[in-house]
Parts: C-alpha cells; sequence; structure tokens
C-alpha cells in the first residue's frame, strides 16, 4: 500500500481512517489541513496545489518511512491533494497509528511539518479581489 | 547536449511552458538555469530554487548527461 499519495478528488478521511485498523494499536492521531478563507491578511476565495508528481510521492513516502522509524508507531499515511479546491476543503490528511499516544502525537507532527518544508508542491491562492499568487515561503 | 527541462509553480507562469527541450553547452543545472533565467526573464535567485535531475533531488553542480531531464523546483508550499 501507497503510503504518501496525491489525490486529484476530495479526500475521504473515514476511509483513510479504516486503513489504520488494527488489534495492536492503542493511538490514532490525525491531521486535516484545510483551506482558509485568509492568508495574510487578504481574503483568499479558492486556491490549487500543483505538484511534481514523481518526486513529491517518492519524497512523501521517504518521510513516512522516517517517521515509522523515529517514532514507535505501527502505520502512518498521508494523502494531499492537487488541482482546484473551495474554503473549507480538506487540503492534506495526516493519520497515525501507535501502540501509545505519544509516538503517534509525535509522528504526526514530524510527518506534516516535513511534508510542508520538503514535498515539491506548490499552493496558488485565488484572493477575494481578483488577483492570484503562488506562494513561495522564505523570501 | 540536449536536455528536457521542467518548470513548477511561478517559474512556469514566468517561462510560459511546463517542460523544453533545449540543446546547450551547459554541463551542469547552475549553468543551465542561468541560460534559462536569462531566456525567459526569471527573477528568482538559483539560491532559492531546488533541482532534481531525472526525478531526484540532486546538487546544482551535478555534471549532466545528454537527454538529462532537469526539473527547476521554487520554495515549496504545499500543506
Amino acid at each position: 500500500m501507497k503510503t504518501f499519495s496525491l489525490s486529484e478528488a476530495a479526500i475521504d478521511p473515514v476511509a483513510l481512517l479504516r486503513k489504520l485498523e488494527n488489534r495492536g494499536i492503542g493511538a490514532v492521531v490525525t491531521f486535516e489541513g484545510r483551506v482558509r478563507d485568509r492568508n495574510e491578511g487578504r481574503a483568499v476565495r479558492g486556491l490549487a496545489y500543483e505538484a511534481y508528481a514523481e518526486l513529491a510521492e517518492v519524497e512523501g513516502a521517504r518521510i513516512l518511512d522516517e517517521a515509522r522509524s523515529r517514532f514507535d508507531t505501527t502505520q502512518a499515511l498521508c494523502v494531499h491533494r492537487v488541482g482546484d479546491l473551495v474554503l473549507g476543503e480538506l487540503a492534506v490528511w495526516v493519520g497515525v497509528s501507535a501502540a501509545h499516544r505519544d509516538a503517534a502525537f509525535a509522528a504526526c507532527r514530524y510527518v506534516i511539518d516535513e511534508v510542508k518544508a520538503r514535498v515539491p508542491i506548490w499552493k496558488r491562492e485565488h484572493y477575494v479581489q481578483g488577483e492570484a499568487e503562488w506562494l513561495h515561503p522564505g523570501t | 547536449m540536449n536536455y528536457t527541462l521542467l518548470y513548477f509553480a511561478s517559474l512556469r507562469d514566468a517561462a510560459g511552458c511546463a517542460q523544453e527541450g533545449v540543446a546547450s553547452e551547459a554541463r551542469d543545472p547552475r549553468a543551465l538555469y542561468a541560460e534559462a533565467a536569462a531566456r525567459h526573464a526569471f527573477k528568482m535567485p538559483l539560491e532559492r530554487v531546488r533541482v532534481a535531475v531525472n526525478g531526484a533531488f540532486a546538487d546544482v553542480d551535478r555534471p549532466l548527461r545528454d537527454d538529462d531531464e532537469i526539473a527547476f523546483l521554487p520554495p515549496v508550499s504545499g500543506g
């Protein structure tokens, strides 16, 4: 099973959660990143994600491997949207299962932080005022 | 040598294409980016760009071979 995937369709967190089920786990931590209506003072009406899919899938899978080897987790999964998203829509989902909560929280945090920093995915925000801009953090 | 160049996000917009084939004397991604930046009037300095060669992250000074595919990746903003 692929641990990291890009999705052109809406993310289904209930279906993803089912993939984490296992009798040995005592904790599940999930993170849902959603499309917000404002960013840096500007009103946002929607956004689009573009990915370098070939490399994003390799780098994403590497991050999930790292999470499983650094923390005592049972399973770790991540799905990231590509394409056009509306306000409130799920942009990224991370789910981690483990025997105990400390590992699940830590691994979930690790995955979302590393995905944001390393995976070749870009966000283009469309503003209520009409214009649109690619976000490239770190001027 | 012949290369395929891939551009993403704002670099794709600035280049006006996602991909282009070039014949170039450049022998590493650093020199190729300088050529592309001049051709397309890129404003983003190479210091902010990550490079991938044939689908894997690579150093900007890595020697290139004929038919390599070089991707120029501006700072990422997923999540």
